[in-house]
């Protein structure tokens, strides 16, 4: 039986799935009913400075997209930090950190770019026994236009002043929370490390506006009449997530500094895909919001069933995996050859890869073959991009087949070449050929 | 009356239910989609390129495109798409045998054996439309031509309205005192409630242009040469009149009735109760009809309803979903089983004799081996034929009417489209595509002959 219990700078937790800072760990009893499903840590939801809490909107607060069967894709929220008092939420958190000895808690906080701010509120913190911090500079919305929030993580300055406060004032583990709302993501990352911190966690919500209201003209969710921008999470965000997860984890000035992945995770699989590049345990907000806290419970069976089939001891076994296996796209093997195959037994029909490939792609695919409806991919025509395999609804009915060394390629009329040769070492790059001469 | 115990009454009897029975057993077969039922189910369309439903589909539908319109929330434009192939697309979605057709080339049946429910979302769009009065459609500016339809049937309407579409004026000719042709007469009561065969007549007829006159019968009233004497152009889309007779003893005891009338008849009653059914009922014949028939003599309170077929299973002409209904309704189906004679009693039915048939060497034959199935009522629906008078010179095969493949006839300004012509199944939408296909050929060629003569160099 795989070993799934996580240690994250230091915060021990059964397994690796916490719940992320947000509206499912706004209260007690919130955090209670998640450790009793089986959550293995928590953020609690973001903490302000103390006096009279911040004040949400009373009308919707969240937007969405969907897929197929209205399944929920993309979640967009403008609520604010926690709005409750800042001492209930340090008691409870007090006192469900002593019911639930086991599990992580970490606390969020988000107060004004202000020394004497961090210095105020950390010790009030640690005094609830809670495992670590987490520093919010990640929301879009609302709290940004107040000099908070993602106002602070776009300005790497800010975010190094900032840890640097914060791992003065407080012994506890600091977890920097960046957001993706930025050009290069490996700048906020440098700026957490130098200034000390443990670790980061990334990503926040992107700002978005997830729909209109065709009728009334007002953008989503709507205010009376009016709308902002809010953040944007959810299955949709995942692969820019992943993007940037993977971007700190290969990055030589951050390399080994610890990441708590978030965003779009909603399977096991999400989860494993996020500890392959280079998270150390893993954050999830909209799944549970669509489905409640029970999906942990695929989510630690699945991770471990596939452990244990694929011979994985702990998580270390998994993490970082696949950082080695990305690259820049100038360091991809062009020699590499890969042709769509098409499993006629499996095959429906419906003719979506032959489209597909013949409106926008390559013309590589026939429909009709002696009369009869029949896709088939021609090697000749193949460039291997892959479209035919995403828009097919069978799963594994095209798959990508290497062309093995020595075989010919129907396309270009050339023996496949087993060495490995980039771009940059391709004749038609004319860096390559300054480099020759 | 006589009494078997609390049991049903024997004979032919009225009455035999409930009103709340009645209204339940003659209600909606399928009721309409709701729009959450319909997302969920327009979800399922893969929107195939070249898609197999459409090319299934005798009218050509672009079935992909109208799942995809109510998938985006946009049902009128779904029901215009629909409209643009099929003016009776509301009724096609009632009575096609979509699991012989669209559906059945859905390939969601490779996938995991359920085809998208084309034919319900079908429906959900065209009521939609039809309920809000939406007409797509407006007439050309007047040609001055004026177009005699004979039968205001499937053929007939969808050749009024696509004619009407090109600026002719249209005078449809129809026998019976209601239009919609077997629509309005030859569906069970259950496919096509709330008089919806009438309300699809006035939506087509409602561009405009389309005067229909009822009670004019072909033959009786007025002939073919009176038409093409009168009109620039005839379009003859006739059903078939003409029932198939058993040609064997017994034939003319009360009792032995057209399966073809029953169900005009019950669709004509707007009271089912006054409706006489006996209560052990033979009905003979293995297509739609008899289905229809059968399924409706067990709502109307028979006990024992039994289908005779003198083939098998695989041969019936009713769908396997219509005999699953048959048969999910309490009616019996029996094969290799012809008729034989019928028995009487005081002139009335009393049961059938049958005999068991086979097949020796691929020839259908009587084994000889007979039976006696007990019956009060005993319903035909062994076939139906084109007959006609006033037709004079008009070719025929195979007694239909010969066309060819725009549904010209072997006489010049004559079209026939629909069940009196030799070609295509006899659906409602192979008639509704026949007779749009008609009427765009004969305004093809009134454009043509419109045409001032252009100088040959």
């Amino acid at each position: 039986m795989a070993d799934i219990r996580n240690n994250f700078v230091g915060i021990k937790s059964p397994n690796p799935f916490w719940l992320a800072s947000a509206p499912p760990t706004d209260k007690a009893y919130n955090v209670e009913r998640a450790f009793k499903a089986g959550w293995g840590g928590v953020v609690w939801k973001t903490l302000g400075e103390e006096g009279p809490p911040v004040v949400n909107v009373n009308g919707p607060r969240y937007g969405a997209i969907w897929g197929a069967d209205r399944r929920l894709l993309g979640l967009n929220n403008i609520e604010l930090i926690t709005d409750r008092d800042l001492y209930t939420n340090l008691r409870e958190m007090k006192e469900v950190k002593k019911n639930w000895p086991d599990r992580a808690i970490v606390a969020s906080i988000m107060v004004p770019c202000e020394e004497q701010a961090w210095k105020a509120i950390l010790p009030l913190v640690e005094e609830t026994e809670v495992d670590g911090i987490e520093l919010n500079f990640g929301c879009p919305h609302g709290m940004s236009e107040r000099g908070m929030g993602s106002a602070v993580g776009q300005v790497p300055e800010y975010i190094e002043m900032v840890v640097r406060w914060c791992k003065q004032y407080t012994r506890m583990p600091v977890i920097t929370k960046l957001t993706p709302n930025i050009t290069d993501i490996r700048h906020p990352a440098r700026a957490a490390k130098r200034g000390g911190t443990d670790a980061v966690s990334l990503i926040n919500t992107i700002s978005s506006i997830v729909s209109v209201d065709l009728d009334t003209f007002s953008p989503n969710p709507s205010v009376g009449g009016k709308g902002s921008h809010g953040g944007y999470c959810g299955p949709a965000v995942k692969p820019i997530a992943l993007n940037m997860v993977a971007e700190i984890a290969r990055d030589p000035e951050t390399y080994g500094l610890p990441i708590s992945g978030i965003g779009g995770i909603t399977t096991w699989r999400d989860a494993a895909e996020f500890l392959a590049l280079g998270a150390g345990n893993v954050q999830v907000c909209t799944a549970a919001m669509t489905y409640g806290f029970k999906i942990v419970q695929e989510m630690i069976t699945g991770l471990s069933d596939w452990m244990d089939e694929k011979g994985h001891r702990s998580l270390d076994d998994v993490i970082c995996r696949a950082v080695p296996n990305v690259t820049d796209w100038q360091y991809l093997n062009l020699n590499y050859i890969a042709k769509a195959h098409i499993d006629q037994d499996a095959c429906i029909k419906c003719g979506r890869c032959h489209i597909a490939c013949e409106d926008t792609s390559h013309q590589a695919i026939t429909s009709m073959v002696d009369g009869v409806r029949h896709f088939e991919v021609m090697e000749e025509e193949c460039v291997g991009c892959n479209l035919c395999v995403n828009v097919c609804p069978v799963e594994n009915c095209i798959t990508m087949e290497a062309l093995p060394a020595g075989e010919l390629d129907k396309r270009t009329g050339k023996v496949v070449d087993p060495t490995y040769a980039n771009w940059t070492q391709h004749p038609n790059n004319p860096m390559a050929r300054q480099a020759a001469e | 009356m006589e009494r078997l115990g609390n049991g049903p009454k024997a004979g032919i009897e009225a009455g035999r239910l409930t009103a709340a029975d009645y209204e339940a057993n003659f209600a909606d077969l399928h009721p309409r989609l709701d729009r959450h039922e319909a997302l969920v189910e327009s979800d399922r369309c893969y929107f195939c390129y070249d898609a197999p439903c459409m090319t299934a589909c005798p009218t050509s539908i672009d079935i992909p495109l109208f799942i995809r319109q109510i998938q985006t929330g946009n049902p009128l434009g779904s029901a215009k798409t629909i409209f643009d192939q099929n003016i009776l697309g509301g009724m096609c979605a009632r009575v096609c045998p979509t699991e012989t057709l669209c559906e059945q080339a859905c390939v969601r049946n490779t996938a995991e054996d359920k085809p998208v429910e084309i034919g319900k979302l079908q429906r959900y769009s065209t009521d939609i439309a039809m309920e809000q009065g939406r007409q797509f459609y407006s007439r050309k500016a007047p040609t001055g031509k004026t177009i005699a339809v004979v039968g205001a049937g499937p053929a007939g309407l969808a050749a009024a309205h696509r004619l009407a579409m090109h600026g002719h004026s249209v005078v449809v000719l129809e026998a019976r005192e209601k239009a919609g042709g077997l629509n309005e007469y030859g569906i069970a009561t259950y496919k096509a409630v709330d008089d919806f065969a009438a309300r699809e007549v006035d939506y087509v007829t409602a561009i405009g242009g389309i005067e229909i006159r009822n009670g004019q019968a072909l033959g009786r009233d007025f002939s073919l040469s009176d038409l093409t004497a009168q009109y620039d152009a005839v379009f003859l889309g006739m059903g078939l009149a003409g029932v198939n007779g058993l040609g064997i003893e017994g034939e003319a005891l009360t009792g032995v009735e057209d399966a073809v009338d029953f169900i005009a008849a019950l669709r004509q009653a707007k009271d089912k109760s006054v409706l006489p059914i006996g209560r052990r009922v033979v009905v003979l014949g293995g297509g739609m009809t008899a289905i229809d028939a059968a399924i409706q003599s067990k709502l109307l309170g028979a006990e024992e309803v039994t289908i005779c077929y003198r083939r098998g299973k695989e041969n019936m002409n009713a769908s396997p979903y219509e005999q699953d209904l048959a048969t999910a309704n309490g009616v019996i189906i029996r094969h290799w089983l012809a008729p034989k004679s019928i028995i009487g009693k005081d002139g009335t039915v009393a049961g059938i004799e049958v005999e068991y048939t086979a097949i020796r060497d691929g020839r259908l034959i009587g084994t000889g081996e007979t039976g006696v199935i007990a019956a009060d009522q005993i319903f035909k629906a062994i076939g139906q034929t084109f007959s006609a008078s006033g037709l004079g010179a008009l070719q025929f095969e195979k007694g239909k009417i010969v066309v060819d493949a725009e549904g010209r006839t072997s006489i010049e300004g004559v079209w026939a489209g629909g069940d009196c012509i030799g070609t295509g199944e006899d659906l409602t939408v192979s008639a509704v595509a026949q007779g749009r296909d008609a009427a765009e050929s004969i305004a093809k060629a009134l454009a043509a002959a419109a045409q001032p003569a252009t100088a040959v160099a």
